[in-house]
């Protein structure tokens, strides 16, 4: 999976959990909970979806590393890989 | 057309999923009705075979009014349903007219509430518009982008949306008839934190279990030992509530806010719990809460979530006596034997009615939550 398409599947859960973030709207830095207000109950649905997408079940001691676009690409690009 | 709120009027159907000769039982899904909280599924109070709706898709029906009737023989095969709103709206008699409304812009197109409200408030017809959410659902997004080539109505007089509305009316009621007062406590839950962490590690994410949920659960709990905060206020008279029935105040993304409700909270267990709320959340974010979950609750708990302000002091959601806000946690200077260490610390504000209760019965409720939380391996 290459990072441009895990980033368009990540962006799409996005759009799952909170149907008015708009994809095109979110920037690489945004922070998840202080920008785009996603709370702790949208956060685990996010990470429940991504486990069921991708097989990577993400250990709450990880979150920090999937707050941003940036940073989730990155992450899971990682997960991926290894 | 029953009351799914305080200061709740009246409600405009936006659906029937019911017809003359089917079997309903009690609890059974019936309608969705459009209300300035968004869109609510109205179960049935009886059990039988439907014999004739009463109301049209798209009519405002008064809070009291009859929706539909049972019967215990064959429908009338000459009661059809009624007509949608494009024909002349007829109520059958002795069903009493009732103002008509503006024809909702929707039937049974799956929409987010916030979605809902903007395309009513917008006059846009929610079926000509390919939803872009899950399962197709159209989200607000959906709707300003088709605004873009509709034409709008007016503003909503003052600015404020309908969801808006009726959460300053149910809130202004509140504090013009409930003498408030409010009692807190800083309740160390890092011991809490740290036994969730370690159980939802060997868990996927689907079992896993927020703070939250710990906390609407020994809520519950700890409304066993109070009994004063739990029930309702109406007519003059506090009714203790044989139910725990906590509600969970949800914010909702657009703005607004809805508190459904746990049926019998004390009784489930801490996964029951967490799924639940996750149930909740979805569909009060997808407009498909049910008329019980919205009017069962006996006390509210809202939560400023784990990240951000410390404190918070609530407004009683009425009929209900009381409202725990919960402030998110924070590493504080902590007392512990002879010496002072951070430790995460939750700070528990509790706004109840002086009508039925005082601040001993606050603290007793405050200092046994704080047990409860101190022993959550048994939750």
């Amino acid at each position: 999976m290459t990072e441009q398409e895990i980033r368009d599947l990540f962006l799409n859960e996005i759009n799952k959990v909170a149907p008015d973030i708009d994809p095109s709207d979110v920037s690489d830095d945004d922070h998840l909970q202080d920008d785009l207000e996603l709370d702790s109950m949208d956060i685990l649905s996010l990470v429940t979806a991504l486990d069921a997408r991708l097989g990577i079940s993400i250990p709450e001691a990880d979150y920090p590393q999937i707050e941003t676009l940036t940073k989730a690409v990155r992450y899971l690009a990682g997960k991926l890989a290894g | 057309m029953p009351s799914l709120g305080a200061d709740m009027e009246a409600g405009t159907l936006v659906e029937w999923l019911i017809k003359p000769g089917d079997e309903v039982h009690r609890g059974d899904v019936v309608a969705v009705v459009e209300t300035q909280k968004g869109a609510i599924e109205i179960e049935s109070f009886e059990t039988g075979i439907v014999s004739e709706l009463l109301a049209n898709i798209g009519q405002t029906v008064p809070v009291g009014e009859e929706l539909a009737r049972f019967g215990t023989e064959d429908p009338v095969a000459s009661a059809p349903a009624p007509e949608p709103l494009e024909a002349p709206a007829v109520v059958a008699k002795p069903h009493k007219a009732t103002p008509q409304a503006p024809p909702i812009p929707t039937t049974d197109t799956r929409a987010s509430p916030a979605a809902r409200l903007a395309a009513q408030e917008r006059g846009i017809d929610l079926s000509t518009i390919d939803g872009s959410g899950p399962d197709g659902a159209v989200v607000l997004a959906d709707v300003e982008a088709q605004a873009q080539t509709t034409p709008t109505a007016p503003p909503t007089k003052g600015g404020l949306s309908e969801m808006r509305k009726a959460v300053a009316a149910a809130m202004v009621r509140s504090k013009r008839e409930i003498p408030h007062f409010s009692v807190s406590h800083n309740i160390d839950t890092q011991h809490l934190s740290e036994w969730l962490s370690a159980r939802n590690a060997d868990r996927p994410p689907s079992e896993r279990v927020l703070l939250g949920a710990a906390i609407v659960k020994a809520t519950a709990l700890a409304l066993r030992s109070v009994k004063a905060l739990n029930g309702h206020f109406a007519e003059d008279a506090f009714i203790l509530s044989d139910e725990i029935n906590i509600g969970v105040a949800i914010a909702l993304r657009g703005g607004g806010l809805v508190a459904p409700a746990l049926h019998q909270t004390d009784t489930m267990t801490l996964d029951e719990v967490m799924a639940d709320m996750r149930d909740l959340v979805t569909r009060a974010r997808a407009g498909r809460l049910r008329g019980s979950e919205m009017t069962r609750g006996t006390l509210t708990v809202s939560s400023l979530g784990e990240k951000g302000a410390e404190a918070m002091t609530g407004v009683i959601f009425p009929p209900q006596v009381a409202l725990l806000a919960v402030g998110a946690p924070q590493i504080r200077p902590w007392v512990s034997g002879d010496t002072v260490v951070p430790r995460e610390v939750t700070r528990f504000t509790l706004s109840a009615d002086h009508r039925v209760c005082d601040g001993r019965q606050g603290s007793k409720f405050l200092t046994t939550l704080e047990d409860i939380l101190s022993k959550p391996e048994e939750l």
